[in-house]
């Protein structure tokens, strides 16, 4: 593939220029997009990339897009923007958590250049972030998986211990214990986002453990293969649809959808209006979806399903909604109280009735 | 019998089908150091071998087809590297890495109609009727016994009969080997194409049984750790089967402790394989360079009759 992406940057970059020659003042604007798997990984990455073709679609002409797959997370990633920028780059979406302090490094040595952090909280004049608020869907997805488990144990592949992995993980659980106050969850680390033999495996060891029901924070489908060999477990799609596993294992999913956003954020750059700014949007704007709820999934079930999504949605239910107690016992919020932004933003504490430890 | 809610013959199973394609590709590997030549393409050629073998499979219906063409693309890819360095002696480590550069790319590009496609499933006869060792036989699948006899057919191999006598002869010494009239080239070539089809037969295991699906760049770095074993081995073939074992087995040990529920310090568990490759290194290391810990004299050395 890097092979295949050089070439195809570097004639991009001649086409660039050569246009550039000969439609002086009318210069496309150059967006950059990092990657943290390939754009094959039928999840996270796969949607980002929609989102960039999205942008190309739109904009015609009037773009030129460049993407780099698989960056590591780290200062490795500096290289790949540094890189993006020299190609001409004017805005530049960084598309995982862990390449926040880069993006920062890497920002404050080209301030003329636009960044865009997704997942991140720390910003620059020349540096927005941008993230979604998964935790409402997870609110709905752990609804079903607290409806559909007969084993009462539910597993979760979690990636890294960062807020937004740990927000999901609290988010599901309190709305599969809402539905079926029986209900267990067990958390596997896998400290990778893409890593389909170790997701596999992580699946198939919460599966030998008895549970039924299989809820990931890992960009993969392996997972859902893992489950659907296994036999009857549920599984929801991460990022993406993933419609190949439906209606079983895969019942429902959460679905990114970023190119609204990215069109708007391009639009400002074109328009010379961009600020950096801060955005975390739910399922009202349409940043996060909701998969189509298979038949696999009782009708009763998806009625209700679709009502939590349809409240959370108006804003007439908040995710985390009190009483609810941190894992220690000690009150978090009181009757009625919902949480803070930056409290979510922070979060680094499971809630109680969740058995375990979070990795430092 | 259980252990913190763990079956520990489950748990062994498991961490043996892990660690199969691992131990394939650093077994192959083994065998083409052994002959003194470094191929760091083995990632290329596992992942070519993963779609090779999913596509076959797909294709044809055959999953046995599917390990065959598995091992054959992964032959191929190893061949234009032997081409490559053998006859045009380019420099191996640059080669192999082109190798694997060029092996993520061409898997991509094979794998753009598979996406989401399952393959048909590797036959496996019911054995949970088999007293006590049933449980584990029955997580099994046949690659797993292909990758057990393939290492016990190297190691017989490799310590006796004349054969692997010459390939080690050409390993540490390929002026020696040559001049008493063995053909260093072509029995490097074997090697190489040996070592591909083992690379390749392992990434069709991750492919058509461990995951089972084609997802871009699933190797995920799997031909890295097989290189770092073989060093780990000390290039022996019954060290390769402790190291793919260890690595498999401590990823598959934590993520299963985690999935009991048993409180582990996940972070340690998850570097100490690499920690325990840091150490064995330099404790085998220590002194006396790098025939101490036995890696072949001539590797990675390019050989031209003329001199």
């Amino acid at each position: 593939m890097k092979i295949t992406r050089r070439a195809l940057a570097a004639s991009a970059l001649a086409l660039g220029s050569a246009c550039g020659a000969f439609a002086a003042g009318h210069e496309p604007v150059t967006v950059g997009f990092i990657y943290v798997g390939p754009i094959g990984d039928g999840g996270w990455t796969y949607e980002h990339d929609k989102g960039r073709l999205a942008v190309e679609e739109h904009f015609g002409d009037g773009v030129r897009t460049l993407y780099q797959e698989s960056v590591p997370e780290g200062a490795d990633s500096e290289r790949a923007m540094t890189q993006m920028i020299r190609q001409g780059a004017d805005i530049i979406f960084t598309t995982s958590f862990g390449y926040m302090d880069p993006t920062i490094n890497v920002a404050a040595r080209f301030p003329d250049v636009k960044f865009e952090h997704a997942t991140g909280y720390k910003r620059a004049p020349n540096v927005s972030t941008y993230s979604a608020r998964f935790y409402e869907a997870r609110a709905v997805l752990g609804h079903i998986a607290g409806e559909l488990t007969e084993s009462n144990k539910i597993g979760y592949i979690a990636s890294f211990p960062i807020p937004e992995v740990i927000r999901g993980i609290n988010s599901a659980y309190i709305h599969a214990k809402k539905a079926n106050p029986d209900v267990e969850l067990s958390v596997v680390w896998v400290y990778t986002w893409f890593d389909p033999a170790k997701e596999a495996d992580a699946a198939k060891a919460l599966i030998d453990q008895g549970a039924d029901v299989l809820l990931q924070h890992t960009d993969s489908t392996a997972p859902q293969a893992a489950a659907e060999a296994a036999g009857d477990v549920y599984t929801f799609g991460q990022a993406s649809d993933m419609p190949e596993y439906a209606p079983k294992p895969r019942v429902s999913s959460i679905i990114d959808d970023w190119a609204p956003y990215y069109i708007e954020r391009v639009q400002a750059v074109i328009d010379g209006t961009w600020e950096s700014t801060d955005t975390w949007d739910g399922i009202a704007p349409g940043m996060v979806r909701i998969g189509e709820i298979s038949d696999a999934v009782p009708a009763d079930v998806k009625a209700e399903a679709l009502s939590l999504k349809n409240r959370l949605a108006s804003g007439e239910y908040h995710a985390f909604t009190g009483p609810l107690n941190r894992q220690d016992g000690s009150v978090w919020l009181a009757e009625g109280e919902t949480a803070d932004d930056g409290t979510l933003l922070g979060m680094d504490f499971y809630v109680e009735g969740i058995v375990g430890d979070i990795p430092n | 019998m259980t252990f913190a809610g763990i079956d520990p013959l489950i748990l062994l199973a498991s961490l043996m089908v892990a660690s199969t394609p691992i131990l394939l590709a650093a077994l192959g590997e083994l065998v083409v150091e052994r002959s003194g030549v470094l191929n760091l393409g083995v990632e290329g050629m596992m992942i070519v071998g993963a779609i090779s073998g999913l596509a076959t499979a797909v294709e044809t219906g055959s999953p046995w087809l599917g390990l065959g063409a598995a091992a054959l693309a992964g032959a191929a890819l190893a061949l234009v590297f032997g081409f490559l360095t053998q006859t045009l002696l380019s420099n191996q480590v640059a080669t192999g890495l082109a190798l694997t550069l060029f092996g993520l790319g061409l898997a991509a590009l094979m794998g753009q109609g598979y996406i989401g496609v399952k393959p048909p499933p590797l036959p496996w006869p019911d054995l949970s009727g088999i007293p006590v060792l049933g449980r584990l036989l029955d997580q099994f699948d046949a690659v797993v016994l292909i990758s057990l006899a393939l290492l016990a057919a190297v190691a017989v191999f490799l310590k006796r009969g004349r054969a692997g006598l010459v390939l080690r002869a050409v390993g540490e010494n390929h002026d020696a080997a040559h001049g008493l009239g063995y053909r260093v080239v072509p029995i490097r070539m074997a090697a190489i194409a040996f070592g591909g089809a083992c690379a390749g037969l392992g990434g069709a295991h991750l492919s058509l049984v461990r995951v089972p699906q084609w997802t871009e760049g699933m190797t995920a770095g799997a031909g890295w750790i097989a290189l770092a074993i073989v060093v780990f081995a000390g290039w022996r073939p019954w060290g390769v089967l402790l190291g793919a074992y260890l690595f498999g087995g401590t990823t598959v040990l934590q993520l299963n402790l985690q999935a009991a529920g048993v409180a582990i310090p996940v972070e340690y568990l998850s570097m100490s394989p690499y920690l325990i490759t840091i150490l064995v290194l330099v404790i085998m290391s220590a002194g006396r360079g790098r025939t101490a810990i036995g890696a072949p004299a001539s590797l990675g050395r390019i050989f031209h009759a003329s001199r």
